[in-house]
């Protein structure tokens, strides 16, 4: 089979992005078809209002995540903490920022309590990043330590209650707008943008790539492996510290038993929809924000057709198996037999 | 805390120095259980002395009951972690447990007789699934049993929102059921069938070929092939033993909390996984043993209890405590491989 002989149809299927992209889409439509005002946009009280707008806000720290995610998983491993430092980081701004009522004080200034839940959260992914590189613990089990620990550190800051903000000026990081558009989307926007110049423009994503693929051969050929992939947990780290940053504003409090609960998971599932394998080596930037869209607009999808919100878990666990088996070779093989047999079948008769 | 750790370290390095000499006492490979008993024993003694009425045979037989349905999960889930995998779905499987026994037992008027094997069934049919998934297509059991996770909440959603409360008196006499083991110390039901499993758990991990193959697959899969071992079956086997362990434990946790919610167990996977390091099993698969995992329940079970009778700490230094026991464990682990690399 030559290149030539594909129509450009197949070569847009072939397309690593085609499958989410049709997903994002189908999904989109079917919201469409039973919600006829779904795409519908209006402008109202100075800024963009609509579902779509909607689906953009809440996605944004799911967007977050599943960067720094895809990065630590295209190193070959695993975050599972970053829901505990979303907790972490929440309850530390929320801490900083402080309880009091009036709505315009807070305990102290606003940048620096941003500052230290970011610094916090850049220690956590610190943190993984040494034990997975230089202690050379599985990723999975390394971040496992925090995920359990994490929590209990979040409810230490935040003394076991639920911190309510009342600071005014903290809202506008979740919930405020800029040119009509919710301001959570510049951050990852932002964030995304400075990522993929990164990962495009420099060698960064070539060599993280290389020490997915095959570590020691990466390490030999001259790549800082262990410093990369300090690196990637850092980033992992920060990322979920803005998401706790944007959730703990969008929510106007801090929880540190449920704030950023299963968004590990996910932050995996949006990850592996978006055609990042989760062996390492390659991986895709946008396909995660796509994954991260389809989760939110899927969960959009589930509400707004009135099905029992409970149901959302089903068919997470269903699109998971789904888009695991179509990653596995040996599933392929097994169709790629069912499919070849009758047409065998047909030809001896 | 420290001395503890550290005490067991001091007294193997001359094996670590000579490890094929016939004279060394101890196998750098008990290291892990070794610390985790004498940390066990120092916490209780630390209790004893500290608090009055600490040191009493019922507080230490309610680390037992408390802690029941853990123990059979963890039993579990060591034998997946020493075939080299790994199970996050066994908290959701307790919730699903319990929640289909409430709704079978209290909307459907079903008898208990019925149910209970029903349930156990189900779970094994459930790990046997995720087992089927892992072995047949190659996939990796974190991400198989991360879908099962979703999957098994999920279902208890679909049966009720709400928790489900147990009126049937066969469960309720059941959990007031004691057996008396002498003046004023008693065993619940579910600690009984803990302290079972546990017994059947040691031998089918160390007198059966099934357990044998378990070790042998976690040593190298690659290995355990060639051998001619059932690999295949025994990896199925392992997610059913483990899907079975924790269906068993919910019906435990029915009679701890005579309710099924979806929202119980929650978080459990991360227990169990934490209690079976902590006994020593070694996350890269091939070394464990079940009665360290029994250590490794009853050292987070002493950790509560502690807390709880400190009074000043609160409830969620629990997990700051667990995760730093996690962390010093798996150094200590890490540093026993590394060992074994270099000798081998």
């Amino acid at each position: 089979m030559s290149e030539a002989s594909h129509s450009p149809l197949t070569a847009l299927l072939r397309h690593r992005l085609a499958w989410p992209l049709l997903t994002l889409v189908l999904l989109l439509v079917v919201n469409t078809v039973f919600n006829a005002s779904f795409l519908h946009i209006e402008w109202r009280d100075g800024h963009l209002y609509g579902s779509l707008i909607d689906i953009l806000n809440r996605a944004a720290p799911l967007v977050l995540v599943s960067l720094g995610m895809t990065m630590v998983i295209a190193t070959r491993g695993i975050d599972i903490s970053v829901g505990a430092v979303v907790a972490i980081a929440a309850a530390v701004a929320a801490w900083m920022i402080g309880g009091s009522v009036s709505g315009s004080v807070s305990r102290f200034p606003m940048p620096l309590a941003i500052l230290a839940a970011l610094g916090v959260a850049l220690l956590c992914g610190l943190w993984n990043g040494l034990l997975v590189a230089r202690v050379g613990m599985q990723p999975i089990i390394a971040t496992l330590i925090l995920m359990v620990a994490g929590r209990g550190i979040a409810q230490l800051v935040t003394d076991g209650q639920i911190i309510t903000i009342y600071y005014a000026p903290f809202f506008f990081l979740g919930g405020g707008y800029l040119l009509g558009l919710p301001f959570s989307l510049f951050i990852a926007a932002a964030v995304f943008g400075a990522l993929y110049l990164a990962v495009t423009r420099t060698a960064l994503g070539l060599f993280v790539q290389a020490v997915g693929i095959n570590p020691t051969a990466a390490r030999v050929a001259g790549v800082q492996a262990r410093r990369l992939i300090i690196a990637a947990y850092a980033f992992c780290g920060l990322c979920a510290g803005i998401a706790g940053l944007l959730i703990s504003s969008n929510v106007k409090s801090a929880d540190g038993n449920n704030a950023g609960q299963l968004l590990e998971l996910d932050a995996i599932l949006a990850v592996t929809l978006g055609g990042t394998a989760l062996t390492g080596g390659r991986f895709s930037l946008v396909g995660s924000v796509i994954g991260a869209l389809i989760i939110q607009t899927l969960t959009y999808a589930i509400y707004s057709l009135g099905v029992p919100p409970e149901i959302n878990l089903v068919v997470k666990a269903v699109v998971v198996f789904v888009v695991m088996m179509l990653q596995s070779p040996e599933f392929r093989a097994q169709v790629g037999t069912w499919v070849r047999r009758p047409a065998a079948r047909e030809r001896l008769s | 805390m420290n001395t503890t750790v550290t005490k067991p370290v001091a007294a193997t390095v001359p094996t670590h120095a000579a490890p094929a000499l016939p004279g060394s006492r101890f196998n750098p490979k008990y290291l892990p259980l070794a610390a985790t008993i004498s940390l066990f024993v120092a916490m209780a003694t630390m209790g004893s002395v500290l608090y009055s009425g600490f040191f009493s045979a019922q507080v230490f037989l309610n680390l037992l009951i408390d802690n029941a349905f853990l123990i059979i999960v963890a039993v579990g889930m060591t034998f997946v972690i020493i075939s080299g995998g790994i199970d996050l779905s066994v908290g959701s499987v307790i919730a699903l447990t319990t929640m289909v026994s409430a709704a079978l037992v209290e909307h459907r008027g079903w008898s208990p007789a019925v149910v209970i094997p029903l349930v156990l069934l189900m779970g094994a049919a459930f790990g046997a699934f995720m087992g089927f998934l892992i072995e047949r297509f190659r996939l990796q059991p974190f991400i198989v049993t991360l879908a099962g996770m979703f999957l098994a909440r999920g279902l208890c959603y679909l049966i009720s929102v709400d928790s489900i409360s147990m009126t049937n008196e066969f469960y309720s006499e059941l959990s007031q059921w004691r057996v008396s083991l002498w003046e004023g110390a008693s065993l619940s039901v579910g600690a009984v069938i803990a302290i079972a499993v546990l017994l059947a758990a040691v031998f089918i991990a160390h007198c059966t070929s099934f357990g044998r193959t378990v070790y042998a697959i976690g040593g190298s899969e690659q290995s355990a092939l060639l051998m001619g071992l059932p690999v295949r079956a025994t990896l199925v086997g392992v997610y059913t033993l483990s899907g079975f362990c924790s269906a068993l434990a919910g019906v435990v946790f029915t009679f701890y909390m005579l309710s099924g919610y979806g929202l119980h167990a929650v978080g459990m996977e991360l227990d169990a996984i934490a209690a079976v390091v902590i006994g020593g099993t070694l996350l890269t698969g091939g070394v464990g043993y079940v009665a360290g995992t029994l250590f490794g329940v009853l050292m987070l079970g002493i950790i509560q209890t502690l807390i709880s009778f400190d009074g000043t700490l609160s409830s969620w230094w629990t997990r700051i405590v667990v995760g730093a026991l996690l962390f010093v464990f798996c150094l200590l682990q890490r540093l026993l491989t590394s060992h074994r690399d270099k000798s081998s």
